[in-house]
């Protein structure tokens, strides 16, 4: 499903990614992990396509797609999602309207009917409850007044709305409490796992792992991936840390 | 001897005189005035949308009570210029709110005058200002309190909003206080569109001509808000966004 191939890139003049290679299947969750500043971020916003990360040599490829050749909103009607670190406040625009907008954005380029109010609204409450976000904060404007961990569980409703086929959860975990941290793991796999669709998790932490179960792990150190192996990886990271890990 | 304004009148600094020597003197230095018996509300919008330069100067005396509600959109495709002077009695209240938006090499300007001249009266303008071109939005405002009026509470608000490089927002908040015990509160901004939110709703797949209407139909709606008629609020909102066509 996505196949990143020797991928360099740079932000403000600074090379980040040194080659980094990574490839995932449809029905897989793959797990990345590694220390601060090792490129962990610059590689979602890069499959994001954010605006000021140049790619300056390799790879990537979305169902047989040049993903690196997509606006950003075309990626997100091709199927793939970020879920950011930092998720945006958008003062003055309700959560509905902006979700509404996007699903049916998406569904206009994939040639499928708009959504009406209604079946809009029945479809929010559906992915609200399963992430437990009371659904008074879907019409409130966008993440503006939200805490933390609630800005973390609107991404994951976001996700549940628009369905996506592939998505890169950029440190979802961080700023969750362990209650809430249980919610969106359970959101994510009752989401995303699925024989047709894929999961990048980015995190610090093993423990998101302990509900999302990965089969791969991979760790991001120096802008490439520079060991991969099963779950077991991201416990021994758990009780080793990187440093011994690595050095193994 | 002619009256017509020069460049020296610090309330015309910011117009576009050679198209001001094209609208007729009466037009430009005579007042349509109103009185407001005591109690009564007096509820205008006006919408400026014209091909021609304008200029239009509405000067309203409120009663005591009284309440004076005017709303603008000025969208003109020339230079236009809406000036309103009321003069406040004990308890009355006058509100404004106005946008100013457009392209080209247009200068489009608010001009108000607020004359507390009466103790315990309240005003408010709220004035959004969205431009690209070459194009100009100016605002002038201009709040009196006199000696005795005291316990006024007076609040004016500009934002303005450049979406190209070349346009520009001029605002003139000029207070002149002789009483001691008011509220008088102003605030003027100027900036560009969120980038991030620009961002953060094309990863959704909101398409980036939709996320601008979407962020500056935003950015209008303080200008808006105070207007009691919803249909008469969405009429003047479509106006404004018509204008903005395909600038954004």
């Amino acid at each position: 499903m996505l196949k990143i191939d020797n991928l360099h890139a740079e932000i403000g003049g600074k090379e980040i990614l040194k080659g980094l290679s990574l490839e995932l299947n449809a029905g897989e969750v793959h797990a990345i992990m590694g220390p601060n500043g090792a490129g962990k971020s610059t590689l979602s916003y890069v499959l994001g396509g954010r605006p000021g990360y140049e790619v300056t040599a390799g790879s990537v490829s979305y169902n047989g797609e040049d993903l690196l050749a997509m606006d950003p909103h075309e990626r997100a009607a091709a199927g793939f999602f970020l879920g950011f670190q930092y998720p945006v406040e958008i003062p003055g625009v309700s959560n509905v309207q902006f979700l509404r907008e996007a699903l049916n954005s998406q569904r206009r380029v994939r040639g499928e009917e708009p959504l009406s109010g209604g079946e809009f609204l029945k479809l929010a409450k559906e992915k609200a409850a399963l992430l437990k976000l009371d659904m008074e904060m879907l019409k409130r404007f966008v993440n503006v007044g939200f805490s933390g961990g609630e800005k973390k569980r609107n991404e994951m409703v976001q996700m549940g709305i628009l369905d996506p086929r592939l998505a890169v959860l950029d440190e979802t975990d961080s700023g969750l409490d362990i209650d809430a941290l249980k919610v969106v793991g359970e959101g994510i796999n009752a989401i995303m796992r699925q024989p047709d669709k894929a999961v990048l998790l980015i995190t610090h932490y093993q423990r998101l792992l302990d509900y999302v179960k990965p089969d791969y792990v991979h760790i991001l150190a120096g802008g490439r991936i520079v060991k991969s192996g099963g779950a077991d990886l991201a416990l021994r990271l758990e009780e080793e840390g990187y440093d011994e890990v690595m050095a193994a | 001897m002619s009256h017509m304004p020069t460049i020296h009148d610090e309330e015309w600094r910011y117009a576009d005189f050679t198209a001001l020597e094209t609208v007729p003197e009466a037009q430009v230095t005579g007042w349509d005035e109103i009185a407001v018996a005591p109690g009564e509300v007096l509820a205008r919008t006006f919408v400026l949308d014209g091909t021609v330069p304008d200029v239009q100067r509405l000067r309203v005396t409120l009663g005591e009570g009284a309440r004076a509600e005017i709303f603008a959109v000025n969208a003109a495709s020339a230079y236009a210029r809406l000036e309103i002077e009321v003069t406040l009695a004990p308890q009355s209240h006058f509100e404004f709110g106005g946008v100013l938006i457009g392209g080209a090499d247009v200068t489009r300007e608010f001009v108000t005058r607020t004359i507390h001249a009466e103790p315990e009266a309240t005003s408010n303008q709220t004035v959004r200002a969205v431009h690209w071109g070459t194009a100009s939005g100016n605002y002038l405002g201009r709040i009196d309190v006199a000696r005795h009026a005291q316990k006024t509470d007076a609040a004016q608000d500009f934002k303005g909003l450049l979406l190209e490089k070349g346009a520009s927002a001029n605002a003139k908040p000029e207070l002149e206080i002789f009483a001691d015990d008011v509220k008088c509160a102003h605030g003027a901004t100027v900036g560009q569109l969120d980038e991030m939110a620009r961002y953060y709703m094309a990863s959704r797949g909101i398409a980036p001509d939709v996320a601008n209407h979407l962020l500056i139909r935003a950015f209008l709606a303080d200008a808006l808000a105070a207007l009691g008629d919803e249909a008469e609020q969405e009429r003047l909102f479509d106006l404004a966004l018509a204008a903005l066509g395909d600038a954004a």
